[in-house]
């Protein structure tokens, strides 16, 4: 019953066959062609673009200052959005049914309205809340502040981000702590380590390979999210470029310009997401590493989470 | 076979009981573990012997009666007739000096292999770098994995990752050693290797508590023999007398499946 290889017949010759051939992926190929060179020639020869005019405000002051200001807002929302967002993902998954309560209200509501809304809200926050003071609760207050003053277009812009971002970090982070193995926790007490340490040495460091990818999609929304806060209003990019053509009423290129600069802060930020996941993706190592590094080429395509 | 002295018991459970839900998985178990003796326990799939495993370092909390490890009351101190859970950090304490080995391995899959043995030593006990390492390397030689120090988890094979486990649990130079069903989500060609390993840490006098299907073993290493079946002791003694002759028919049902 034992099988032997015959030898005598040796190797066959390699198969050399017609491949299939594929005239669809041909014509399909042309149709590309032909509508990529359409769209070429109406951004070159469409006058609306007025490339001139958008090549005169890319670098104007009030552009870079508008810039500079939404980068800090993408920047203070994420951070703050992280930070928040951690402590209530915490608070969902504590025993304890009031915490985990009081957080799901939070996201209830903050999931549940536009984000636009809230702006506008934090717009108008003094008519809402005259005064914030410091004191005893239902008690006298020590010190009182008009909310008015306190609270100016800066802060209020990147408070509505946080908070309303905060909602949305609570759940990719939860998400990532529940989907580590409830193994390892025992491991870790096992070996006698700490519930702190356990979380940050083990728990959190793989946690993260679920939760950086949905990160850097938030953080990339979260730019283009900045538009909104027109609504209170605060100087960012969008908001420049509707005071720059309300006196020069040339609309479609203070708007593209506008779009480069989006393009240009989000294409650097899908490259830090690759480096990021990458970092974090190292437990995937499989035996003999077949699976490869990921290649930046493969960015946006969905299979690093980057679109 | 092995050298058992007799300075009291490493592991006393009296009357323990434990319930999941309205299950009660554990109906009462009294036992005795020897300081360097090696306890098998065998019995069908949900009799309570992995509850039991994981009630002795307080993964599980029992519900009733008393479980001391080396003399230590396990998750509680007592005073004055009252008992008192111990804080988070006084079980991790009490859990540094047993070392525990899962089923499903439970490697940290971000770290090497060294990296898994060196991090209770260097966070836990906060054992110099070099120190701990040079410890680490010397464990992982002496599970024969001397040359996979900077393999992940996820490179090893089965087999490997066990025995990185145990070395892992070893680096916390535990004085009982738990093993919860060792061997069962192994590949059979992969057995063989944790359980010399296994054997050779019972040859050198530690004392431990062994959750398993392999009967082999159990006669050829083991001390003591455990049946367990619906939450109790059914039978306890010599391996060779209980497997040869079993007095309890539950064990004699037991063994006529499994042999």
């Amino acid at each position: 019953m034992t099988v032997t290889p015959d030898a005598e017949k040796g190797r066959p010759e390699a198969i050399r066959a017609v491949p299939v051939r594929h005239p669809g992926r041909w014509a399909s190929a042309a149709v590309v062609l032909v509508l990529a060179a359409m769209f070429v020639h109406f951004l070159i020869t469409n006058a609306a673009f007025d490339w001139a005019e958008q090549w005169k405000y890319l670098f104007s002051d009030p552009v870079l200052k508008a810039v500079r200001n939404t980068i800090w807002l993408t920047a203070a929302a994420m951070v703050g959005g992280v930070l928040l967002g951690v402590g209530l993902a915490l608070m969902r998954l504590s025993p304890n049914p009031l915490l985990n309560g009081a957080a799901w209200l939070y996201l209830w509501f903050f999931r549940g309205t536009p984000l636009y809304t809230q702006l506008l809200i934090w717009g108008s926050i003094g008519a809402l809340i005259p005064s914030v003071g410091v004191g005893i609760p239902f008690g006298p207050e020590f010190q009182t502040w008009e909310t008015q003053k306190l609270v100016n277009a800066a802060l209020a812009a990147s408070l509505g981000l946080i908070l309303n971002e905060a909602a949305y970090m609570a759940e990719i982070v939860r998400a990532g702590i529940v989907s580590v193995d409830k193994g390892q926790q025992e491991a870790s007490s096992a070996l006698g380590m700490s519930r702190l340490l356990t979380m940050r040495r083990i728990v959190l460091p793989q946690a993260m390979r679920v939760i950086v990818p949905p990160t850097g999609n938030e953080a990339i929304s979260m730019l283009k999210n900045t538009s909104l806060v027109a609504a209170i209003p605060y100087l960012e990019l969008t908001f420049t470029a509707q005071t720059i053509y309300a006196s020069t009423y040339k609309i479609i290129p203070m708007l593209i310009m506008a779009c480069l600069w989006y393009l240009f802060l989000s294409s650097i930020m899908m490259i830090g997401q690759f480096y990021l996941e990458r970092h974090f993706g190292r437990s995937d190592r499989d035996a003999g590493g077949r699976r490869g590094r990921p290649r930046l080429r493969g960015l946006g395509r969905g299979e690093g989470g980057a679109a | 076979m092995t050298v058992i002295d007799d300075s009291g018991p490493m592991v006393r459970a009296e009357q323990v009981h434990k319930s999941f839900g309205r299950t009660e998985v554990l109906k009462g178990i009294d036992l005795e573990v020897r300081s360097g003796e090696v306890m098998c326990v065998i019995g069908p799939s949900g009799s309570g012997k992995s509850t039991f495993l994981r009630c002795i370092n307080h993964l599980e909390k029992i519900d009733a009666g008393r479980l001391w490890v080396n003399g230590h009351l396990v998750g509680y101190r007592e005073k004055g007739g009252k008992l008192y859970e111990l804080r988070d950090r006084e079980v991790s304490a009490q859990r540094r000096e047993i070392g525990m080995v899962f089923q499903r391995f439970n490697l940290f899959p971000h770290m090497t292999a060294l990296g898994n043995v060196m991090e209770a030593p260097l966070r836990v006990k906060k054992e110099p770098k070099a120190a701990a390492r040079e410890k680490a390397l010397a464990l992982l030689e002496r599970v024969g994995l001397g040359d996979k120090c900077d393999n992940y988890p996820g490179q090893l094979s089965g087999g490997q990752q066990q025995r990185v486990a145990i070395a892992r649990a070893l680096a916390m130079e535990p004085r009982l050693m738990l093993f919860d069903e060792p061997t069962s989500a192994l590949d059979p060609e992969l057995v063989g290797e944790v359980l010399d390993v296994m054997k050779s840490l019972a040859l050198d006098g530690m004392t431990m508590i062994v959750v398993t299907h392999e009967i082999g073993f159990a006669r050829e290493v083991g001390d003591s023999l455990v049946f367990m079946d619906d939450g109790v002791v059914v039978e306890k003694g010599v391996p060779r007398e209980v497997l040869n002759d079993p007095s309890h028919p539950r064990t004699q049902d037991f063994l006529s499946k499994v042999l």
